[in-house]
């Protein structure tokens, strides 16, 4: 019979866990506010399901206990109330899922405007590339990789030229503009994730994946790869600088292209083979 | 042949086969190692499962250990955290909870709870003991090749897991491969023949609507295992020709380290998939059974019917059946068509009704009960909990958008490990207290069992409920050192050494179950037939444990479902399925 009891400190030990927990989801940094509402929302709706389920058994377990003298009543169906049953949990598992879709539609819904930059993953870092000023990414291909072109690129694709090409892990973005993340990988599956984001989406080798968000809140942001890739994920790493339209056209000027990189490589062979 | 004393709608209807003789033993080694007893093979499934996973409980130690006290192991390096992961995660869902279920249950039970003499085909019953005995020692071999057993999380995904930034690339992603290969060719002996016991071989007057709900959840667990476990072996078959033959079914086109593979065109999302498209019914594969037999243990020691049998036996069904279309919801952010994401979403919201449903039964089977709070009523209770609790986090995770930002994270290992872990294997502790003296002839100590119980789930809830709490801070799983990173504040690592702390606790308390069983064996207490006054039919054999054959000279006759207890009228608070009617009985 002490189960009875346990059971109702279980649901409090919960509850109070719950309300006191330090470990909260970390403060917004993106226009996806949507599904921080959809998740509170998911937790009233089961929080309160988990609530009236186990305290309804702990009361069954502690009035019908077994005593001597007791004998259970005998009743196989009750179909009226198992088809009530069916009903609410249907109109529960209804509120759950329709805001969570009309939020998935704007998720996969790309704004017209949104700036396109590219994440690359290689094991284990980060690299970026941003259009440039045509604002246009040129078209890159695994086979074109080779110590002067790491990223790929196709050397003879003019709107390539421009592609600024960002090495050392850090990324900037202008605050309140859509950003549409194209996502490619040379090696095996990563995962471009920033907690503060909220979005995340997998890199996969052979194919070009993507997502989209608005920074909201101008900071420093750690990139995190969320995709088991080997021993090194753990220090797969980068950095995101949200900062405000100025300070990252400031930024964009001091990259350099993948015309100037080409360029430099080739000189440094010179040098190299006059030595 | 019908008795005119039994009313016409409950007579049973004549033998449609004549009892066959039986294979016998005729030396030791037939007779307990290369035996066709079901029930022989049940023991020898269960053993193999439970010693396996003994394995697997201590690489969770390695894994918790590191978590707690990064870098203060020396022997924990990178590659051993991430073989143990996998190890741990592999031998957990597949060689542990699927062999138990059905193998070890599934064996013992059906043929005793259908009223057959023992499974329809007990050669390819033995050999696909056999040949999973063997699959479970590749698999344990990999530990004592060069370079070890593989380190690419138990999910396998290629590129990753067969190229050589992965621990175990020369051998261990080999062997595991074959190991598995070699689980599902003896699986598939296996389950045909519980599909088959089941449709074939009931005894008279056992119609499917009067089949205890264990029989139930392993027969569509079987069904599904049947459907799903191709799936896997293709993944598999096809993964170690890329791997050796140097096709390229799940390969593109890459740079590793440097270096231009040969690899061109494959594609890694078929493979997950593959993966999936077996991986999300192997999560029903191990719930379905766990459903049944939890059934039957709150049925039995509230001395009342399981609430809703109909409901209950097409809610597995239901279940069964949705949990085929429901395998996009493990690839949100996999970089899949995103509009799969609305389907996969309401398919898998969808299967919480049916689930859901059967919480509510087996709630409402308490209602007006008679509760008898023993070993196994303990169990079946923490599973309720922690099935309630790893259930809802479900709906989470199910519905699309909310998984974005939880899925990679602890949220994630503490959902699955609640509903699929916990859960479950605290329905087999139940199961062992409640089927043990029939099995044995006698009863395990019932002081023992309650300490373990209490230590069991308090412990376990007290691991996993406030794991979620470190996923949604954004805390990501499968990171052997999480080293400095800003959103992780210092009370998270002190979380972990104190989750770690119940891990090791719990763990080492598993030995008290332990000596239970073994002491037991000689020292409990004699069981008699029907220690638990339970109705169903295993509990009505002639002999305990039950000899080669189960029933004797005669069949059983079935006159009623399992679940008549606390009938009005009846003498006692139950009635054997076999004890002839009572005069105006209806029971289903």
């Amino acid at each position: 019979m002490s189960i009875a009891f346990v059971m109702v400190l279980v649901v409090a030990g919960s509850i109070l866990f719950h309300v006191l927990s330090p470990w909260r989801m970390t403060p917004i940094a993106s226009n996806w506010g949507f599904i921080d509402d959809t998740m509170g929302l998911t937790f009233l709706v089961t929080g309160a399901g988990f609530v009236a389920v186990i305290l309804f058994m702990a009361y069954c377990l502690y009035r019908f206990r077994h005593e001597p003298g007791r004998r259970a009543a005998y009743e196989p169906e009750n179909q009226k109330l198992e088809a009530w049953l069916a009903i609410v949990t249907t109109i529960a598992v209804v509120i759950l899922l329709a805001p969570g879709l009309l939020v998935w539609g704007q998720f996969i819904t790309v704004p017209k405007d949104a700036m396109e930059i590219e994440a690359v993953g290689v094991q284990w870092s980060w690299s970026f590339r941003l259009a440039g000023v045509d604002h246009q990414l040129g078209s890159s291909d695994v086979r074109y990789i080779d110590t002067t072109n790491s990223l790929g690129l196709s050397p003879a694709d003019p709107r390539g030229q421009d592609d600024l090409l960002v090495t050392s892990g850090e990324l900037h973005l202008p605050l309140g503009k859509p950003v549409k993340v194209l996502l490619r990988s040379i090696d095996v599956l990563h995962d471009f994730y920033v907690p503060e984001i909220r979005a995340k989406m997998d890199l996969v080798p052979g194919i070009v994946t993507y997502f989209w968000f608005t920074p909201t809140k101008i900071g420093e942001y750690e990139i995190l790869c969320a995709a088991y890739c080997g021993t090194g994920h753990p220090q797969m790493r980068g950095k995101l600088i949200i900062e405000s339209e100025a300070d990252f056209e400031a930024w964009q000027i001091a990259q350099q292209t993948f015309e100037q990189s080409r360029k430099s490589a080739a000189s440094q062979d010179k040098r190299a083979s006059a030595q | 042949m019908t008795d005119a004393s039994v009313p016409q709608n409950v007579a049973p209807p004549p033998a449609e086969v004549e009892d066959v003789e039986l294979y016998h033993a005729h030396s030791w080694i037939t007779k307990y190692v290369f035996c066709q007893d079901a029930k022989v093979i049940a023991i020898q499934y269960a053993g193999t499962a439970i010693a396996v996973g003994i394995l697997a409980l201590v690489l969770s130690w390695v894994i918790r250990l590191q978590l707690a006290f990064p870098g203060a192991i020396p022997f924990i390096d990178a590659s051993v955290y991430y073989q143990s992961v996998t190890m741990h995660g592999m031998i957990m869902v597949v060689y542990m909870l699927t062999a138990i279920f059905l193998g070890g249950f599934g064996n013992y039970l059906i043929p005793l709870m259908v009223g057959a003499r023992d499974m329809v085909f007990p050669y390819v019953n033995m050999l696909s003991y056999w040949v999973y005995l063997i699959a479970t020692l590749v698999l344990v071999s990999s530990y004592f090749v060069p370079g070890g057993p593989t380190g690419a999380g138990w999910t396998l995904y290629p590129p990753q897991s067969i190229l050589t930034g992965t621990p175990g690339y020369d051998y261990g992603i080999i062997l595991m491969l074959v190991s598995l290969i070699l689980f599902i060719v003896g699986f598939t002996m296996g389950g045909l023949n519980y599909v088959v016991t089941v449709l074939q071989a009931r005894t008279r007057g056992m119609t499917l609507m009067r089949m205890p709900l264990t029989v139930w959840g392993i027969f569509a667990a079987a069904v599904m295992a049947l459907l799903a476990f191709p799936g896997l072996f293709v993944a598999c078959v096809m993964l170690l020709l890329d791997r050796t033959l140097g096709t390229s079914f799940f390969m593109p086109s890459l740079v590793e380290l440097g270096e231009r593979k040969d690899y061109v065109g494959g594609s890694p999302i078929l493979f997950q998939h593959l993966f999936w498209f077996f991986g999300h019914p192997e999560v029903y594969i191990v719930a379905l059974p766990a459903f049944g037999v939890v059934s039957d243990l709150i049925s039995v020691h509230a001395r009342k019917n399981i609430f809703g049998y109909r409901m209950m036996v097409w809610a597995i069904i239901a279940i069964g059946v949705l949990s085929m279309v429901v395998w996009g919801h493990h690839m949100y952010v996999s970089g899949m068509d995103p509009w799969f994401g609305f389907f996969f979403a309401v398919t898998t919201l969808a299967i919480a009704v049916p689930t859901a449903l059967k919480v509510y039964n087996w709630v409402l089977t308490l209602w007006h009960a008679d509760i008898h709070f023993t070993t196994p009523m303990l169990f079946a209770l923490g599973f309720l909990v922690t099935f309630v609790n790893g259930g809802i986090t479900g709906l989470y995770l199910g519905n699309v958008i909310v998984d974005v930002p939880l899925s990679a994270t602890l949220f994630v290992v503490a959902h699955f490990h609640m509903v699929m872990g916990i859960a479950p294997v605290l329905v087999i502790f139940g199961a062992i207290y409640h089927w043990y003296p029939k099995i044995t002839g006698r009863m395990m100590d019932e002081r023992l069992g309650k300490i373990h119980f209490w230590i069991t789930f308090l412990g376990a809830y007290a691991i996993f409920f406030p794991m979620h709490y470190l996923g949604v801070l954004g805390m990501p799983r499968r990171f052997y050192e999480m080293g400095e990173t800003a959103f992780v504040p210092a009370s998270a690592a002190t979380l972990n050494i104190v989750i770690t702390v119940i891990a090791l606790a719990v763990g080492f308390a598993q030995s008290i179950f332990f000596y239970n069983l073994f002491k037991s064996l000689k020292h409990g207490a004699p069981a008699g037939g029907n220690p638990w006054r339970a109705a169903s039919l295993e509990w009505q054999t002639p002999e305990t444990p039950p000899g080669h054959g189960n029933w004797g000279k005669h069949l059983p006759v079935v006159y009623r479902w399992p679940y008549a207890y606390s009938v009005p009228g009846a003498p006692e608070d139950f009635l054997p399925q076999n004890a002839p009617p009572m005069s105006g009985e209806h029971s289903p």
